[in-house]
C-alpha cells in the first residue's frame, strides 16, 4: 500500500509518500492548484504510486485541498498539521505553523487538536508578509534571514501589511541600513506570531512548522517573544503532508 | 417576485439601484435555501415571504397608513412591540444584514463601524429599502456607541425617537427602563394620535407573547436528537419574525411546528446521524445574513440554537399576562426587558449563564462564538463566554466576520477544522 498525504498551501504543495514507496517532494503550487495537481499525479505514477488505483490512498489537506480531485478524503489543514506535528515532536504538543497565506497556532493533546487558532484575513505575521518585505528589499527569503541576523532591529508598528510597507519605505528613504530594515522586518512577524500563540495555554513542548520551520534565527527570536522554547523542525514544511499521509493510513483502517 | 415597481416608485425609491438587490437575492436563496434536501412543507410560507420580500409585508404596511396607521421602524430587541401595537400601529424590523447596503453607510459612517449599523443607514440614505422608506418614526436605542452617533445621522433625513437604555441591571436602571417605556409610550400616542388603554396594552401583551411562543415551540423542537428542521430554516423563521404580521406569523409557525411534531415522532432528521451539533453564538444575523449557518451546515455539521438576538434573545421569557393598568402592564413589560442579556450591560455574567444553559437544553457538541467586524463589545465579552464554556468542558471557536464573502473560505477551514476536532 501507499499512504500519500498532499499538503496544496498558497505558496508551496508538499507530496510524502509512505508504504511501499518512502518519499516526499515539494513543487510550487502556482497559479492553477488544478494544474498542479496533475503534475503532482504524474510524478508519483512515474514512482510507481498511482492515486487512482486500490494500493494508494490519498488524503488532500491546505487551501487548494478541493482541487485533488483524485483524493480519497479532504481533510482541514488544521487537523493534518496536528497529525504530522504529533509525528515530528513524537507526542503531544503545540504547533506554530506560518504559512504562506495564515499562521495557525494548534494545541495537541492526546494526539488529536484539542484547540486552535488562526491569524484573520489579515496578512501580517504570515509568510506574505515576509516575501513583500523582501521583494522590497530586492533579496530573497532566505537572505532577509541572513541580512537580519546582522542587523539591529528598527521597530516597524504597523498591524496592516500595506502600512508596514510604506513603513519599509520610509525608513529605505531615509538610508538605513538593509540589514537593521530586515531585522525589524522578521521581529515584526515573530512578534504577531507569538501574540497570536499567547492567546492559548501553550504546553511545555512547541515546535515550528510550515515555510520557516528550519530557521533557528527565528525560532530564537520567537521563543523569547513566548517566553517558551519553540523547536525548529528539519522537515517542517512537510508537516500538513506528513499528517495527511498518516491519516491516509488511519481513515483506510477505520 | 410580483411587479412592485409602481409602489417603489411612490416610495421615492432608486428603482435601478434596488433593481440589482431584487436580481442577487433570488440566487442567494436557491443557492442556500432551496438546494436543501427534505425541507418541511410548512417552510413554503417563509420562502414565499423571503420571495416577496420587499413587496407583499411592505403593500400591508402601505395599506395600514392609508387608513391612517403609523409604522414604527426598530433596530433592537430591547424597544417593546407591545406599546406600538397597543396604539394600533406596527413595529417592524430594520436591521440591514447585506453587503448591498454597506458602501452606502460608509459614505457617512467611519469604516471601522459594525457592518449591521453601516447597513441600515446605508439602506435609509441609498432608498433601496421599501421597508425603510415606509416607516413614519424610527425608534433607535442607546446600545452602542456607533448606533448612538447613527441616529443622529438618521435624524437628517427621518423622524427619530431614541430610547435610553440603562447599562447596568441595578433595582433603578429596570426602574429606568419603565420610564423610558412611559416616555416611548407618549411618543407612540402623539404620533398616532391613539391612546394606549389597560386593554389594548393587554390585547398587545397577549399578541406578541403568542408570537415569543411559537418561536421558543419552534426552538424546542432543535432540542431533538433527531433535527426535524435545518439551522438555516430556523434562522429564516426568526428573521423574518422581525417584520412580518405577528398574529400571522405565530399561526404559520404553529402550523410548522405541528409537521415538525410529527416528524419528531416519526423520527425523521433532516441531517444524518452523528452530524454535530453547533450552537452559535454572539452578534445578530440579520436577512439576508445566512453566511455562517450555510458554512456550518455544508461542513458537516448542525446549528441547532443562536445564542443571539436573530435567535433566543428575542422570544425567551415572556411578559407577564397579568391585568392592570397601564403603568403596572408598563413594569411588566420593563421587568421582561430588561431580562435580555446583551453585551452592553456590565457586569454581563448572566449572558454567560444563559449560553451554559442552552449548551445543555439544546444538547450542543460545540460553540461557535461570533463577532460582527468592530463589535467590540461582543467581542471583549468573547473572553468570558470562552472562558466559561472552555471551564464546562464545552469546544469553542471564535470567529469574526463581515457581510462580505471575502472570507468564505478562509472561515470554511476554521469551521471544517473545528468539526473534525469535535469528530475525534
Amino acid at each position: 500500500m501507499n499512504y500519500v498525504g498532499i499538503d496544496i498551501g498558497s505558496t508551496a504543495s508538499k507530496v510524502v509518500v509512505r508504504g511501499d514507496h518512502d518519499t516526499s517532494f515539494v513543487l510550487p503550487t502556482g497559479w492553477s492548484s488544478k494544474e498542479t495537481t496533475r503534475e503532482i499525479q504524474r510524478r508519483l505514477k512515474e514512482m510507481g504510486a498511482d492515486v487512482e488505483g486500490e494500493e494508494t490512498k490519498v488524503v488532500a489537506t491546505g487551501y487548494g485541498r478541493i482541487a485533488v480531485d483524485f483524493a480519497d478524503y479532504v481533510i482541514t489543514e488544521i487537523t493534518c498539521h496536528a497529525r504530522g506535528g504529533r509525528e515530528i515532536a513524537g507526542g503531544d504538543c503545540a504547533v506554530i505553523d506560518v504559512g504562506g497565506q495564515d499562521t495557525k497556532v494548534i494545541l495537541v493533546e492526546h494526539g488529536m487538536v484539542s484547540d486552535f487558532l488562526m491569524n484573520d484575513k489579515c496578512s501580517a505575521g504570515t509568510g506574505k508578509f515576509l516575501e513583500i518585505m523582501a521583494n522590497r528589499l530586492g533579496v530573497a527569503i532566505d537572505e532577509l534571514f541572513d541580512l537580519a541576523s546582522q542587523g539591529n532591529v528598527l521597530p516597524i508598528s504597523s498591524l496592516c501589511t500595506v502600512f508596514a510597507e510604506s513603513e519599509v519605505i520610509n525608513y529605505i528613504g531615509e538610508g538605513q541600513k538593509r540589514e537593521d530594515i530586515a531585522a525589524g522586518v522578521v521581529d515584526s512577524v515573530a512578534a504577531k506570531v507569538a501574540q497570536l500563540a499567547q492567546r492559548k495555554t501553550l504546553p511545555e513542548r512547541i515546535i515550528l512548522t510550515g515555510g520557516l520551520s528550519h530557521s533557528t534565527y527565528f525560532t530564537d527570536i520567537l521563543s523569547k517573544k513566548i517566553g517558551k522554547t519553540v523547536e525548529p523542525t528539519e522537515n517542517g514544511r512537510f508537516a500538513g503532508a506528513i499528517g495527511a499521509s498518516y491519516l491516509a493510513e488511519e481513515k483506510k483502517k477505520r | 417576485m410580483a411587479d412592485y415597481h409602481q409602489m417603489w416608485e411612490d416610495l421615492g425609491m432608486d428603482i435601478e439601484t434596488h433593481d440589482q438587490l431584487c436580481e442577487v437575492l433570488p440566487q442567494a436563496f436557491g443557492d442556500v435555501y432551496l438546494s436543501q434536501e427534505n425541507r418541511p412543507e410548512g417552510m413554503d410560507y417563509f420562502n414565499f415571504v423571503v420571495a416577496e420580500i420587499h413587496g407583499v409585508r411592505p403593500a400591508e404596511l402601505i395599506e395600514h397608513q392609508k387608513k391612517g396607521g403609523k409604522v414604527f421602524g426598530t433596530f433592537c430587541v430591547y424597544v417593546p412591540d407591545e406599546i406600538v401595537f397597543a396604539a394600533d400601529a406596527i413595529a417592524t424590523g430594520l436591521c440591514g444584514g447585506s453587503q448591498f447596503w454597506v458602501p452606502g453607510g460608509e459614505k457617512v459612517l467611519p469604516t471601522n463601524t459594525c457592518p449591521l449599523i453601516k447597513a441600515s443607514v446605508g439602506a435609509r440614505l441609498d432608498r433601496t429599502c421599501p421597508f425603510f422608506r415606509i416607516a413614519d418614526m424610527y425608534v433607535g436605542e442607546t446600545t452602542c456607541d456607533g448606533k448612538k452617533k447613527a441616529w443622529e445621522i438618521l435624524a437628517e433625513d427621518v423622524p427619530v425617537h431614541v430610547m435610553d437604555l440603562p447599562q447596568m441591571k441595578r433595582e433603578k436602571d429596570v426602574q429606568a427602563w419603565a420610564d423610558e417605556i412611559r416616555t416611548f409610550k407618549e411618543v407612540v400616542e402623539k404620533e398616532t394620535g391613539n391612546t394606549v388603554t389597560a386593554q389594548s396594552l393587554h390585547e398587545a401583551i397577549l399578541l406578541i407573547n403568542k408570537k415569543r411562543k411559537a418561536l421558543s415551540r419552534l426552538y424546542d423542537l432543535r432540542k431533538n436528537e433527531k433535527l426535524p428542521i435545518s439551522g438555516k430554516d430556523a434562522l429564516l423563521i426568526s428573521q423574518i419574525a422581525f417584520y412580518d404580521d405577528p398574529t400571522r406569523f405565530a399561526e404559520m409557525t404553529n402550523k410548522l411546528c405541528d409537521e415538525l411534531d410529527q416528524r419528531v415522532k416519526d423520527g425523521v432528521s433532516v441531517f444524518p446521524a452523528g452530524t454535530k451539533r453547533i450552537m452559535l453564538t454572539g452578534t445578530p444575523l440579520a436577512i439576508p445574513n445566512w453566511k455562517l449557518h450555510n458554512l456550518v451546515e455544508t461542513s458537516g455539521g448542525a446549528v441547532v440554537c443562536e445564542e443571539m438576538c436573530t435567535g433566543t434573545r428575542y422570544f425567551e421569557r415572556l411578559v407577564d399576562e397579568a391585568e392592570g393598568t397601564v403603568d403596572e402592564q408598563i413594569d411588566h413589560i420593563a421587568e421582561r426587558y430588561m431580562g435580555i442579556n446583551c453585551a452592553c450591560f456590565t457586569p454581563n455574567s448572566a449572558r454567560v449563564d444563559d449560553i451554559l444553559r442552552l449548551a445543555k437544553e439544546y444538547h450542543v457538541d460545540g460553540v461557535i462564538d461570533v463577532n460582527l467586524k468592530f463589535c467590540s463589545l461582543y467581542d471583549c465579552e468573547g473572553y468570558h463566554v470562552e472562558k466559561a464554556l472552555k471551564e464546562a468542558g464545552i469546544p469553542v471557536l471564535g470567529i469574526e466576520t463581515d457581510y462580505t464573502d471575502s472570507d468564505a473560505q478562509q472561515l470554511r477551514t476554521r469551521i471544517s477544522a473545528f468539526i473534525e476536532m469535535l469528530n475525534n
